[in-house]
């Protein structure tokens, strides 16, 4: 099955919209417990990335009987050191963002350490696409 | 002995009062009732013995089950157990005294608050969250309903229940502890807790994480208040306070909110109402909470002083309990108090087996028919109307639309799709209304200013 979600660039109230609604749908599923808080924080984590760095962004989220695959795009400024951003604690939130709690520079660790396959892909200036696998 | 049956529910409905009204259906935080026939029915899988449906039904249709208070008779020593917030209903006029001497007018020969010696419950809880350092926060296993619902709804929280048992269960073993030391045999000794909610009579009844109940009986507290009133003088009352030898400020408090925050850790929240918890239970399981050490959750707003089978108002009834509490010493000045003798024996008893999870929102075992249903429900969903109605007997179009990839509804019983139906000649104007008598009862929508749901019926 498939859903699909839209995120507006800085509204943090509307961060853990789709982490929610996927967490429902996967309960109900009856998958494993700590498999699917894995999928939650790693979604709730993208969620935020979008609504703390980009303007606008997009998720669609694929749902098989083994799997689930979610990728988020947006348009952003995109992120010109990967390997940089994965480090944990390097952050580019402006501050207004960091005082809100958000941008603490944990958002791709932490989804990496979330996912079984994460993969991003990103044109500085112009957007980014994460795509997560996890199996359950 | 009161035997273990899994999921007892005290909760009945009378199909006599029911007027298939919705207002039940609607406040349930587990969407656990359906109108059928015209009538409420509570599926018991779901059901958590929160009791918002009793508070919420205006014909005073949903009623609790309960045991025949004759039953004490059958005791040579007869013990009544009950918590703390059972003295705060009673008008200040009346003292302890005299309420103690009341419930032994009644017939029973001794007379314990459950929280006492509330000491060894505290550390018996601290211990417990000692050792198990892998989840935080701790959750209390105080207030029933909270535990059923974290078991069905939030499985992924179980672990963190903390393996301690309630005051009630401290009292009853203190108290049977006490008279066998006094020469009372086990089986001559009948122990009678007094509950303040529905929720604790089915934890009474069907107990989680122990193989049965200490408890040999449960009296609806609202019962005995008015049996209480009935007997209570105000005249002296004789002195009883050597019953109360053990309670303390933190004990009268216990069972109010922040009672047990209090005590735990750094950081401890406290939250009531179970729509409340239910928000944050939902953020806890997302990890969008930050790190904390201890969490008092209960089901009902000011905890147990608006408990369910309490008929003062919770506010007053907290009010007076703080104030009573101000009269007693705090749980600390027992430390060296010969009570601690008892610390070996009533500790382990208190110790409660791991609470598994039981998630009953699952839509099929079988996962790829889940998925399927899943698929199907969201189908479903775009041709209802999204009015969240009630009129087809399910709280939400999403409820509905869940029952019927469950086989347990179906399209037609949505009014609106059935009206839409109509004006595409589809149905029949008399198939679509024998329909509706169907969900709501015969002759439901004849006028007549006697029937049943009639405007403010039971208000
Ligand atoms: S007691 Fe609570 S959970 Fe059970 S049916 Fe009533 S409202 Fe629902
Ligand atoms: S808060 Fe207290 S009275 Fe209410 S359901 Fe829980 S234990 Fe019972």
């Amino acid at each position: 099955m498939e859903l699909n979600f839209s995120i507006e660039g800085g509204d943090f109230t509307q961060a853990g919209q789709a982490s929610s609604r996927v967490k429902a749908v996967l309960k109900q599923l009856g998958v494993n417990t700590k498999c699917i808080k894995s999928i939650v924080i790693a979604l709730y984590e993208a969620e935020v990335n979008v609504v703390a760095h980009a303007y606008k962004g997009w998720i669609n989220i694929q749902i098989d009987k083994d799997k689930i695959r979610i990728v988020i795009t947006d348009e952003g400024p995109g992120i010109p050191d990967i390997g940089k951003a994965m480090e944990e604690g390097f952050s580019t939130a402006s501050k207004k963002v960091r005082e809100m709690g958000f941008g603490a520079g944990m958002g791709l660790p932490n989804m990496k350490k979330n996912t079984d396959e994460l993969n991003i892909e990103t044109v500085v200036g112009e957007s980014t696409t994460v795509t997560m696998v996890n199996y359950f | 002995m009161t035997t273990a049956v899994p999921t007892y529910h005290a909760l009945k409905v009378d199909a006599q009062k029911c007027i298939g009204c919705t207002h039940c259906m609607t406040s349930c935080p587990t969407e656990a009732i359906r109108i059928r026939n015209g009538l409420a029915v509570i599926e018991q899988k779901r059901c958590v013995d929160c009791g918002r449906c009793m508070r919420k039904c205006p014909a005073k249709a949903i009623f609790v089950e309960q045991d025949d208070l004759d039953k004490i008779k059958s005791f040579k020593y007869r013990v009544v157990l009950f918590p703390s917030v059972m003295i705060g209903q009673f008008p200040e006029n009346y003292s302890e005294d005299q309420i103690y001497a009341a419930l032994l007018k009644i017939g029973f020969t001794h007379v314990y608050e459950v929280e006492q010696p509330i000491g060894f419950l505290k550390e018996s809880i601290r211990e417990s969250c000692k050792k198990d350092k892998d989840h935080r926060p701790h959750i209390s296993t105080f207030c029933p309903s909270i535990v059923r619902l974290i078991r069905i709804r939030y499985p992924s929280l179980a672990e963190n229940l903390i393996h301690c048992k309630a005051p009630h269960d401290l009292g009853a073993h203190f108290a049977l502890e006490q008279l066998m030391a006094q020469g009372a045999n086990r089986d001559e000794i009948g122990l009678f807790y007094v509950t303040p909610c529905i929720a604790k009579m089915s934890a009474v009844k069907s107990p989680l994480g122990e193989k049965e109940s200490i408890v040999n009986g449960i009296i609806n507290m609202n019962e005995l208040y008015n049996k209480v009133r009935k007997n209570i003088s105000t005249k002296e009352a004789p002195d009883t306070s050597d019953q109360r030898a053990t309670l303390t400020r933190d004990g009268i408090l216990w069972s109010l909110t922040r009672g047990e925050a209090r005590h735990f850790g750094e950081r401890s929240m406290a939250i009531d109402g179970i729509h409340n918890v239910v928000k944050f239970l939902e953020r806890l399981e997302n990890e969008e909470v930050p790190d904390i050490d201890f969490l008092e959750l209960r089901a009902c707003d000011q905890s147990c002083a608006g408990g369910n089978l309490l008929s003062g108002n919770r506010f007053l009834t907290s009010e007076r309990l703080e104030r009573r509490a101000k009269r007693y010493q705090p749980a600390i000045k027992f430390k060296n108090h010969p009570i601690q003798e008892m610390a070996a024996t009533l500790k382990p008893k208190l110790a409660l087996d791991a609470i598994k999870p039981n998630p009953v929102f699952i839509l099929d075992q079988d996962r790829e028919k889940a998925l399927e249903k899943m698929s199907k429900m969201q189908r479903i969903i775009c041709f209802l109307p999204g009015i969240d109605c009630g009129a087809c007997g399910a709280p939400n179009c999403q409820a509905l639309a869940e029952d019927m990839v469950n086989q347990k509804a179906k399209m037609s019983d949505c009014v609106f799709l059935q009206q839409t139906w109509q004006e595409e000649n589809k149905i029949s104007t008399s198939k679509a209304l024998k329909n509706m008598e169907k969900k709501w009862g015969k002759d439901r929508f004849k006028a007549d200013c006697n029937k049943r749901g009639r405007r403010n019926e039971g208000f």
